[in-house]
């Protein structure tokens, strides 16, 4: 039976993991390659790491860190964060990321998703949708890091995503990134209900059972969180004891 | 010991390499068939659609199954394993290697499943073999994929998605995975490793 998988996000600035609020106000939680060492060890799934950075120099320095992590752990590896072309996706891959997450360019560029996926194949192509709810049951979609509302509804984007080529969604709640108040279950069993592709829900991880119930209620194929594994004293191998004694398959 | 590992532009070398580094050795990527001809092992990875191995053409073909014939080992990952067998439903016209009876056909699950099937899931030991040496029954490995073979006697190891698929196929020296070893932790290198114990013969 496939398991559901846990992801840790280490949001990635001048070579530190940082993580916000809401898309703000960015705090310090440490050296990425050594926060990297430590989820495996605890059992994490996979990881992403998110450049919230655009310097040139701070790109080296992500390059390093991609290449570090890649090199001694043998897990998942996706990157994210400023990739617009194929040369940015090609340097993230060549560093070492088996899988590269699109947010804004796709939304100008949508044809950027089926171009990665026919050089790449569709499972290294990860998009990105960060939404915020607008009304009953809809969620729009919003680009440049959760600042500049599209006129795109997140369900339609993430059929269209899947049909250009996508492997996976990540889907971030904007309500509740950074909140620890739970997943947006709503967001995600609509989007989860509507592709055939895996979502990964993220935004608004704060306790065990926000876990259970993207899982259960929210559809989700798998959770990524940040804070709650960055600065928590639960451990990702006490979380997944805690799904797997409720009927959630994980892999241990 | 030199092992290659066949380049054929489907998709990205880099975790098969820094997995392989992880078991012990620096592989070598050939550019031509001639040059297999001193190597202890072959590798051929891939990930995409099935069309992509047409990029193999006659003259790797014969490279490959003259060492093959010769005694030397070969281990297909994801796509590269599709590759050994006869063919698959994803396109119908290009032939596989045909080393191992079986064909890929595209995964029939019911929701709340989902195709491509992409994450961890369990082996189930059958046969088990070489490459499993020391790989527990229940020993989850990381997949991405949509066309799988069905369960056949050449199958060391089977998953489950929707129903049982070949996960590990193996016949003498010729094996294949369906997953990614190279990024399936721990349990992954040690496949890869066993490998390498194959190729030392």
């Amino acid at each position: 039976m496939l398991s559901k998988r846990l992801i840790a996000c280490l949001d990635v600035r001048n070579g530190c993991v940082v993580k916000g609020v809401n898309f703000e106000g960015l705090r310090n939680a440490g050296d990425p390659a050594e926060l990297a060492r430590r989820y495996n060890v605890e059992g994490i799934d996979e990881l992403v790491i998110l450049d919230v950075t655009a310097t040139i120099e701070a790109r080296r320095a992500l390059a390093d860190t991609i290449l570090a992590v890649s090199r001694e752990l043998f897990i998942p590896l996706t990157v994210g964060g400023g990739i617009r072309t194929e040369a940015d996706a090609a340097a993230a891959i060549d560093a070492g990321a088996d899988k590269v997450s699109l947010n804004s360019a796709p939304l100008s560029d949508p044809a950027l998703i089926t171009r990665l996926a026919s050089h790449y194949g569709s499972q290294a192509v990860v998009v990105a949708i960060d939404a915020k709810q607008q009304g009953d049951q809809r969620w729009t979609v919003f680009a440049r890091s959760g600042r500049l509302p599209t006129t795109r509804d997140a369900v339609e984007w993430a059929r269209e995503a899947e049909d250009r080529g996508a492997g996976e969604i990540l889907l971030t709640s904007i309500d509740r990134d950074g909140t620890r108040t739970g997943f947006d279950c709503a967001l995600t069993a609509n989007v989860a209900g509507s592709v055939s592709i895996p979502v990964i829900a993220s935004g608004g991880a704060g306790t065990f059972e926000h876990f259970h119930d993207v899982f259960t209620t929210g559809l989700a194929d798998a959770a990524l969180a940040a804070s709650v594994f960055h600065f928590s004293e639960h451990p990702v191998d006490e979380l997944k004891n805690y799904l797997a004694a409720r009927w959630i398959p994980v892999r241990r | 010991m030199r092992i290659a590992l066949i380049d054929y532009g489907a998709g990205n070398l880099a975790s098969v390499r820094k997995g392989f580094a992880a078991a012990g050795v620096d592989l070598l990527v050939p550019s031509t068939p001639a040059e297999l001809a001193d190597c202890a092992g072959l590798v051929v990875p891939g990930v995409g659609h099935f069309a992509a191995t047409s990029a193999l053409d006659a003259s790797w073909r014969q490279a490959i199954i003259r060492r093959v014939d010769a005694g030397v080992p070969l281990l297909g990952i994801c796509l590269g394993m599709q590759w050994l067998l006869n063919g698959s439903a994803e396109a119908p016209d290009i032939p596989g290697l045909g080393l191992i009876a079986g064909r890929c056909e595209r995964m029939v699950v019911e929701r709340p499943l989902k195709v491509p099937h992409v994450g961890w899931n369990a082996l189930r030991i059958q046969s088990g073999g070489s490459l499993l040496e020391g790989v527990e029954d229940g020993t989850q490995v990381y997949f991405t994929h949509s066309f799988a073979a069905l369960v056949s006697p050449d199958c060391t190891a089977a998953a489950n998605h929707g129903q049982p698929f070949a996960a590990v196929v193996q016949r003498g020296h010729v094996a294949g995975v369906q997953f990614h070893p190279e990024k399936s932790g721990e349990a992954g290198v040690r496949m890869l490793r066993n490998f390498v114990t194959m190729a030392r013969g």
